[in-house]
């Protein structure tokens, strides 16, 4: 805990100007850290402002977004990002767990090792190399391969319909999918290795198999922590910017069909903003960001509540 | 009553399922390394390492203005970066009353979680507006932003593990506390510090999106810090985009340099960490 | 006089620790019998065995045979699972499901052979509750969280959890040390009732409650067994001089 090494409370060297000095220089670099998160919010307020106040409630529900004549209407950014990331999610929630499991009960610890750091490997591959691979290799795989036969016996479907580009919401859904599977797995295996044997073992002597174990025991204690990975999961899905930017085709329509081009949030931003042709223009674009800043800073202080309690009542720190 | 087989079925069979769950989760590694290497091997020259990119549609180039402009850039953003981070995590460890830093903590927490683009626009708020003008410094700063609060939070960890007694031993002797905190215990956990940096500098080194309208990229060498400045992941993006071919070559060798080097720093950053920490 | 479950030459190693060595004993149907010594003597050891808990310790080996009615738990084909399910386990701490509810918890092993019938539920809790002298303490609050619960509670209600799967013997490690007085009363109180129906073996390092709780008690030091036999005869006129010392406290 912080108060065992935390000697000044102990009152010793009071006063001497050397401690004085070093004190506030830590003082001062530790606040910037509160700092920024507080200008953060305040700047992108503040140049947003323009819009908010032009644009009102019609921001969110306007379809149209129109750098010359001026209109901004947002909506089919706010659609993208909450169909990519929603669907995302929904792909990569089962696998992670999955995974999280077979590492932490099914293979030897050593194994489990090996696996879970090609995992974070996965992890630290940065967002504009995903979007390399998937925009040279996937999507072009999914137009030839993928799309056709999806078009071929779903397009009855409202969900299949439309040409085959490649690039489209279903190329961002397999990508973000791909991309968060790693911090969820991660999280996962770090709460369910705090699950006490004690449970396990009370499991077992009911004449479990391994699986039923998993199923009454295991899993329904790390309830909480799951719910925090998958939680951060989903901020990192809306979050992400070039890797979506270089596969979803960067169309600003609102569409059932997953193999139609869209637009996302953080994918508009990095597309416009260096060269954002007015004031407003500029601003439109600050309030979108100040859209995605808020969401995820809910997000991410759910997620952080959650896996926050689970270490207090664990007594093992989870990231 | 359901007979014991069944049961075993079920077993079997989700274990089945988890292991292929698992499975799918690592193809995407072997795939996309695979493609690097393959696609990035062939485009590797000396060319590559020492001239800058051809106008469109020529043939050669290379991506020597994006090296050297992204190692720019993390060197003037490890200058606010590692200072904040250290300095702060010090607070936290020696000084800080829980409830500040329990807040703080969590404000690092809380901003590591936020998309990089929105550290651009701030970057962009911040240092473009007033200077009228995109600019390596613009860059370097919003490179900054990500560094700093994981540096705070590995150095905090290290901090926390350097035992009590080994400040005291340096404070029974008449050391003052600024002097026993910088040359004792940050020294002490200073193996686990330098890892956390590596890491740290790993993880900027691939951030595009901040980049995007503060250091803008460059054609060409940059001259001045508050001009715009070529970065590595910049350059693999805008190559990536486009519809040249030779493009997409240097894309992949610069996806195939820039992952080497995320990989030996990390590498060498666990094998500092390695004899300091047990069971990580 | 039957003898419920069988002992021969059982060793287990952990790696390259000998453990238990050449242990050979008889539990009759129907009776208490108590397993004492020193810590590290080996008695929770051969209790795990016995419920084939040791097939989930990477680095364990169990040689030798136990036998249920006569057939032996470790022989070729048997399923661990199954063995379980006939032989349950209280554990020292209660260890209770934190995300169930009372009533959840007492049908969690029932629940595992499928064919949930509400009915049938309901009367399994009941009684099992009824057995362990729990259910007019918890009658009105089934639907509560089992971590509401004191923790003697806690341990009658691990111990109807057990119960409630109709085990034919019942394994306890120690099932009152972590209890205070009154519930370790009611814990053994219990234990004197439930051997109408179940056969049970009790590891205890509390001579006192073994002499009080058990019809028959073996005596172990350092992996062997240095006697077994009769309770009454075990603690007052002892065959082995090693068990005298233990029991008059010498050591241990």
């Amino acid at each position: 805990m912080a108060s065992d090494t935390n000697i000044h409370r102990w009152k010793i060297e009071k006063g001497r100007s050397g401690d004085v000095i070093f004190k506030g220089i830590t003082v001062l670099f530790a606040f910037f850290i509160l700092l920024i998160l507080l200008l953060m919010v305040v700047e992108m307020a503040l140049e947003s402002l323009p819009a908010i106040r032009k644009f009102g409630g019609s921001f969110i529900s306007g379809r149209d977004w129109d750098a010359v004549q001026g209109s901004f209407g947002a909506l089919p950014y706010i659609w993208g990002s909450v169909v990519s990331s929603m669907l995302a999610l929904l792909l990569a929630t089962p696998l992670s767990i999955g995974a999280a499991v077979f590492i932490t009960e099914i293979v030897p610890k050593r194994v489990g090792g090996v696996i879970i750091a090609l995992v974070e490997l996965l992890a630290a591959i940065p967002s504009v190399i995903y979007g390399l691979w998937g925009v040279l290799i996937m999507a072009p795989w999914l137009q030839r391969s993928v799309e056709p036969f999806l078009i071929k016996y779903g397009g009855f479907l409202p969900f299949f319909q439309g040409a085959p580009y490649g690039v489209s919401m279903l190329a961002a859904v397999f990508i973000l999918m791909i991309m968060i599977v790693p911090i969820i797995t991660s999280i996962t295996k770090e709460v369910l290795l705090t699950v006490p044997a004690s449970q396990k073992e009370a499991a077992y002597a009911l004449g479990a198999t391994r699986w039923e174990m998993i199923r009454i025991a295991v899993l329904p204690y790390g309830k909480s922590g799951i719910m925090g990975a998958v939680i951060l999961g989903l901020g990192r899905a809306i979050g992400e910017t070039m890797a979506v930017t270089m596969v979803i085709g960067n169309t600003p329509q609102i569409s059932l069909s997953l193999l139609a081009p869209a637009y996302t949030m953080p994918s508009v931003i990095a597309n416009e903003f260096a060269e954002a042709s007015s004031k407003i223009h500029t601003a439109a674009l600050m309030e979108i960001g100040l859209i995605l800043l808020v969401v995820t800073l809910i997000i991410n202080i759910l997620a952080r509540l959650l896996l926050w309690s689970v270490s207090r009542q664990k007594g093992r720190p989870v990231p | 009553m359901i007979p014991l087989t069944w049961r075993k079925v079920k077993n079997g069979g989700m274990t089945l399922l988890m292991a292929l769950f698992t499975l799918t989760v690592l193809i995407p590694l072997v795939l996309i390394f695979i493609h690097i290497v393959r696609m990035g091997v062939s485009s590797l020259s000396l060319d590559f390492f020492t001239q800058i990119p051809k106008p469109t549609g020529e043939a050669g180039g290379g991506m020597a203005n994006g090296m050297v402009g992204s190692a720019l850039l993390i060197a003037l953003a490890s200058i606010l970066g590692i200072p904040v981070g250290i300095f702060g995590a010090v607070y936290l460890a020696e000084y800080g009353g829980s409830r500040i830093a329990t807040t703080i903590r969590f404000a690092a927490d809380v901003l590591s979680g936020i998309p990089s683009i929105i550290t651009g626009m701030v970057a962009y708020a911040l240092l473009v507006v007033p200077l009228k003008g995109f600019s390596a410094l613009a860059g370097a700063f919003a490179l900054s932003l990500i560094m700093a609060p994981i540096v705070l939070r590995t150095t905090e960890e290290q901090l926390k593990l350097v035992p009590v007694s080994l400040r005291e031993a340096s404070l029974a002797l008449g050391v003052p506390l600024w002097r026993t905190t910088l040359k004792v215990t940050l020294r002490s956990a200073m193996k686990g510090v330098m890892t956390g940096i590596l890491l740290a500098v790993a993880r900027i080194a691939g951030e595009t999106a901040p980049l995007l309208f503060t250091a803008l990229g460059n054609q060409f060498w940059g001259k001045k810090l508050t001009e715009p400045i070529a970065a590595m992941p910049l350059q693999i993006f805008s190559f990536a985009i486009s519809p040249y071919e030779d493009w997409h070559r240097l894309a992949w060798a610069g996806a195939l340099v820039l992952v080497a080097v995320m990989f030996t720093l990390s590498l060498t950053a666990r094998y500092f960490g390695r004899s300091k920490q047990s069971g990580l | 006089m039957e003898i419920k479950v069988h002992i021969d030459n059982l060793n287990v190693h952990f790696g390259q620790t000998h453990a238990v060595k050449h242990v050979a004993m008889a539990f009759p149907t129907n009776s208490v019998t108590a397993i004492i010594g020193p810590s590290g003597c080996g008695k929770s050891t051969v209790l795990r065995a016995i419920n084939r808990m040791h097939d989930l310790t990477p680095g364990a080996r169990v040689a030798g045979s136990i036998t249920l009615d006569g057939a032996d738990i470790y022989g070729r084909g048997v399923d661990p699972v199954a063995v379980r399910r006939q032989i349950g386990m209280v554990f020292q701490k209660p260890n209770p499901f934190p995300a169930m509810s009372i009533y959840d918890n007492v049908v969690a092993g029932y629940k595992l052979n499928g064919r949930f019938n509400r009915g049938e539920a309901d009367e399994i809790v009941e009684s099992s509750l009824k057995r362990v002298a729990l259910w007019d303490e918890v009658k009105d609050r089934l639907r509560a969280n089992s971590m509401e619960l004191s923790g003697g509670q806690q341990q009658r209600l691990c111990i109807a959890r057990t119960i409630a799967v109709k085990p034919e013997v019942i394994l306890m490690d120690e099932p009152a040390s972590a209890l205070d007085p009154i519930s370790t009363l009611k814990i053994e109180e219990l234990i004197e009732e439930l051997k109408e129906k179940y056969t049970i073996i009790i590891v205890t390092h509390n001579m006192q409650q073994a002499a009080r709780v058990s019809d028959y008690t073996a005596f172990f030091y350092l992996g062997d067994l240095i006697e077994c036999g009769d309770t009454r005869k075990i603690f007052t006129t002892p065959e082995k001089k090693q068990t005298e010392d233990y029991i008059t406290g010498r050591f241990g």
